[in-house]
This record gives C-alpha cells, sequence and structure tokens, in this order.
C-alpha cells in the first residue's frame, strides 16, 4: 500500500471515530430532552417537590442547585486564583511546587464520592455543620479546587512573557505586573474555567449526598434572613439539589409521577449544563475579542 | 560630554557559564549608542544588565559595577521600581498591553499616582508625537493597542516608554521584528529623540546601526572588543575581529 492510501485510510477511520462521538453525544441528549422537555412547565420549575402524590415540582431543588453553586464559587474561586497565581507567577521549578501539583492532580482525580464521604466526617461530623448548604459547599469546594486551579494557571501560562517583561521594564513590580497585566489579559480564559467548572458544580451529586443532605425543608421565599432555618438564604438548612434529587426518585422515589418528574429534573439539568457551556463559550469568546480588538 | 552610566568589569555568569566577561564601558548623556556583534556574543545580555532585567532570570550571577548617576544600580538600596522608570527598555518583540492605545501610554504615569485627566491627556499626545504615531492614531486613541500593526504597536511601546520621562531607553532588537518601513519609522524617531535622551540599542542589522548611531561597540564572545565613534569603528577599526565582523568576514 502506498502513503497516499495510507493517508485516505486513516483519515476515513478517524473521521468514522469523530461520528461516533457526537452520535452518541447527541443521542444521549436527544433520548432525555425528548422524555423531559414536555415534562417542564412553570408549575414545575417553581413548585416543591411532593414525596406521596403526583403533580410535585422541583423549586426549591433547583433554588438550592444555584445557591449551592454560588457559595461554592465563592469560596474556591479567591483559593483557586491565589493559588493559581502562586504555582505560575510565584514558585520557582523546585520539590515543592512539583509536590503541590502532583497532589493537585491526585486531588482532581478523586472520585466525588469519596470526596462526598470526606465531606460527611469532616464539615457534618468533625466540624458539626450537619446535612448543611454550608457542608455541601466546602465538599464542592474540594472537589473543585485542583480543576479550577489547574485552569487558571494554564491561563496565566498562556500570557506571553513579554507582557511580563513590558510591566517590569515600566518598573512595575511583580505584584503589580500580576494584578495589572497578567490577570487582567487572561482573564478571558479564567472566566470560561469558572463558568466550565460551573457547570461540573452544578451536575454534581456523589459529592452532596452526604454533605447537603437528601431531604429539601418547605422555605418561605418572603423570609431573606440568612439567620432564620426557613429562609432560602439560610447556609445550615439541609438542601437537595436538583442532580440529587434525580438519583433520589430513581433509586427510592414512591410518587405515582417519579418517572415523569425524574425525566423533567433531567431535562432542566442537562439545559442548565448545556447553558453554562455555551456561556463560557460566548464570554471568553467575547472578552477575548474585546482584549485583542481582532 | 558628561557621562551618566558607565560599567566596570562587569560580568555575567548563566550557572558556570560566563556570558560577560568584565566589560567596562561609559555612556554619554545624550546621543545614540549601537551594540553590535554576531549572536550569543553577550551584547543583549549586557543591555539587560543596565537595568537589572536579568535579575529575574533564575541562575545568574552578575560581578562587578553599573553606575548610573554616580550610584551603583546593583547596590542593596537601589529600588529596581524606581530604577526601571528612569532606564526604560523597549524590545524585540513590539508588547503593548491588550488595552487601548491611551491607556498603554499613560500606564506608567497611573501607576505613579498621576489621575489629573489634562496632565495625561498631555502626556499622551507629547509622547506619540515623540514616538512619530501620533499622526496615524490620534483619531483612534481608545482603540485596543493590539489592532495595530506590528510597527505602530512598537512606535506605541516607545511612546509608552517616554511617557515615564526616563534618562535612558534601551532597545533590545526593537526593529529586527519589523518590516523595512516600519524600522524607517522607528530609526527617525530614535534620530529625534538622541538629543534629549541616551539611546542604546543593541541591533543585528549594521547598516542601521552606521546610520543613526554615534557610537558603536562590538562585543564578541563575551567581551567588550572595541567602542568607539560609529566611523571609527566602520572605517577605521583598532582590532582584527572588528574589522573581519563589519566587512562580513564572520557573523
Amino acid at each position: 500500500m502506498n502513503a497516499k492510501r495510507v493517508d485516505k485510510i486513516a483519515t476515513g477511520v478517524l473521521y468514522a471515530i469523530a461520528a461516533l462521538v457526537v452520535i452518541i453525544l447527541v443521542a444521549l441528549l436527544g433520548y432525555i430532552l425528548v422524555q423531559g422537555v414536555p415534562e417542564i412547565s412553570w408549575h414545575f420549575l417553581t413548585s416543591p417537590a411532593l414525596s406521596f402524590e403526583a403533580g410535585g415540582g422541583i423549586g426549591i431543588q433547583l433554588f438550592n442547585s444555584f445557591y449551592l453553586l454560588f457559595l461554592a464559587l465563592l469560596i474556591s474561586l479567591p483559593i483557586s486564583l491565589g493559588a493559581g497565581i502562586y504555582l505560575n507567577e510565584y514558585a520557582g521549578q523546585n520539590t515543592i511546587t512539583g509536590l503541590i501539583r502532583t497532589t493537585i492532580e491526585i486531588l482532581s482525580s478523586l472520585p466525588s464520592v469519596v470526596v462526598g464521604l470526606f465531606g460527611y466526617l469532616f464539615f457534618v461530623v468533625q466540624f458539626k455543620l450537619g446535612f448543611s448548604i454550608l457542608s455541601g459547599a466546602f465538599a464542592l469546594t474540594v472537589f473543585n479546587l485542583p480543576i479550577l486551579t489547574r485552569s487558571i494557571e494554564e491561563a496565566l501560562a498562556n500570557i506571553s512573557d513579554n507582557q511580563r517583561e513590558a510591566g517590569y521594564a515600566l518598573g512595575l513590580s511583580r505584584w503589580e505586573t500580576v494584578t495589572k497585566i497578567v490577570v487582567p489579559a487572561a482573564l478571558p480564559s479564567i472566566i470560561t474555567g469558572v463558568v466550565l467548572s460551573a457547570g461540573r458544580i452544578f451536575g454534581e451529586a456523589a459529592a452532596l449526598i452526604y454533605t447537603a443532605g437528601q431531604s429539601a425543608p418547605a422555605l418561605n421565599f418572603s423570609d431573606w434572613n440568612p439567620f432564620n432555618i426557613s429562609s432560602p438564604l439560610s447556609p445550615l438548612r439541609p438542601a437537595e439539589t436538583l442532580a440529587v434529587h434525580i438519583w433520589k426518585i430513581n433509586s427510592e422515589g414512591i410518587m405515582p409521577d417519579a418517572k415523569a418528574v425524574s425525566a423533567g429534573a433531567s431535562a432542566v439539568l442537562i439545559i442548565a449544563v448545556l447553558l453554562f457551556n455555551f456561556l463560557a463559550r460566548w464570554l471568553g469568546k467575547r472578552l477575548y475579542k474585546h482584549l485583542t480588538a481582532e | 560630554m558628561s557621562t551618566i552610566l558607565t560599567t566596570e568589569n562587569l560580568s555575567l555568569f548563566y550557572g558556570k557559564k560566563e556570558a560577560l566577561k568584565g566589560v567596562n564601558m561609559s555612556f554619554d548623556k545624550t546621543g545614540i549608542t549601537a551594540l553590535i556583534g554576531p549572536s550569543g556574543c553577550g551584547k543583549s545580555t549586557f543591555l539587560r544588565c543596565l537595568n537589572r532585567m536579568n535579575d529575574l532570570i533564575p541562575g545568574v550571577t552578575i560581578t562587578g559595577k553599573v553606575e548610573f548617576n554616580q550610584a551603583d544600580i546593583y547596590a542593596p538600596t537601589t529600588d529596581t521600581v524606581k530604577l526601571r522608570k528612569e532606564i526604560g527598555m523597549v524590545f524585540q518583540q513590539p508588547n503593548p498591553f491588550p488595552f487601548s492605545i491611551y491607556e498603554n501610554v499613560v500606564y506608567g504615569l497611573r501607576l505613579a499616582g498621576v489621575r489629573d485627566k489634562e496632565r495625561l491627556d498631555a502626556a499622551v499626545e507629547k509622547s506619540l508625537k515623540q514616538a512619530a504615531i501620533w499622526d496615524e492614531v490620534k483619531d483612534r486613541l481608545h482603540v485596543n493597542a493590539l489592532a495595530l500593526s506590528g510597527g505602530q504597536q512598537q512606535r506605541v511601546c516607545i511612546a509608552r516608554v517616554l511617557a515615564v520621562e526616563p534618562d535612558i531607553i534601551l532597545l533590545d532588537e526593537a526593529t529586527s521584528a519589523l518590516d523595512p518601513i516600519s524600522s524607517h519609522m522607528i530609526e527617525m524617531t530614535l534620530l529625534n529623540l538622541r538629543h534629549d535622551y541616551t539611546i542604546i540599542t543593541v541591533t543585528h542589522n549594521m547598516q542601521q546601526a552606521s546610520r543613526i548611531s554615534d557610537r558603536t561597540a562590538f562585543f564578541l564572545n563575551g567581551e567588550l572588543i572595541e567602542a568607539n565613534d560609529t566611523k571609527q569603528i566602520f572605517m577605521n577599526p583598532v582590532r582584527q575581529e572588528t574589522n573581519d565582523y563589519i566587512s562580513g568576514r564572520f557573523g
């Protein structure tokens, strides 16, 4: 066989593999959306779940998912940003930073159910936070920290050293160069990384089952004092999220319309995660355009 | 002519390798000095010693003295931030920040705490005029600097350095990544600036060195072989190596 023919065959095989991946994805998404979208209604999105009767919604779970996401990002973003800046801008290449990088890699490959059990023993039991939003947010932080740190570190590493030199040569200190030149220049990819990790957090179930809990007590949406246990903002209430809810209905749901609720909730979850992905691309591209003036 | 900058027995080591071997040189308060020599001869390394940019490279040891206005810049008390405001630098690759032209030029001033809008505006106009790019960009000062061509970007970078009013401007092969027309405009810019600033430029382009510089220094293998008036170096070099290099026999 000559090289030209081999090249043609290889191209064909690669196309086939790519097509297979796309088909699997489209089939999966299509199935979930076709099953679930007809179940979605304003009532479904806003009313509380019912345990024994048909007609329950996912309102509280949906709110919990967003609130938990917000808290988890609030905790993990500053830490990741600091860690990313340290690793890329300050730390040299030595044994200690090598160790830190290895640790981060191991942490990021930890199964999320292990993170959940760790969160249960550490935050729920040891720190007596109970099954609560706060425990869940801390568990998600452990889950999110390594990935976000890596993506921020990479975003910073992609900024050319020319920019840093320009800063130093203008008489900027290292801190000024990092905060006023490198981070702003890396902002598009940092934001993309954050939004993508938000999608992962949003869909996470295993890390939350033993930390944020599996119950969604009724919330009083007219009470916004975070110190009241029935307030939506209370960080110490148990909070079942959408992903956990789906898992629970499928394993022990006894409402008559369990299948429909599960399908609808799955569709909402998928749509939310897809929206996060599109948002990340759109924001990243827009900011990149703005910064490079293309 | 008074001297602004002198180096005394300046040596630099990358680890154990000696990249600069005891360079003694002095620079006058105005005029252009060109540093020439083959790749790896130490001319860029030497240039970067003059505003301590080599500090940023791990494993570098520097011995000897660099005196700027009679003060040793390698003394422990030297404020490198202040030093680099007095000795500005332009690099081989144009490196404007990903902000507007205006913001690029006022960057150093803003960091120095200047808030007065009129003063900033005036500085932008003056610096861009000095860098010979005002006419090309005056109507779009708030456009991102990265939208400009390479030659324009480089002149914005020069304006950015001029805005903080340094005493010395170092150029590290500032025209080698540009087309001949852009290079020519930068050369014109430098010729206009030579009466007010000390300009030290590293260049691979010997025609350029002979066209614009008042003095030329020839480096080879980390040593300063010969430094003299440009005419002298090109017409009547003292050392054989210099003669070989400028006549294109090696390098």
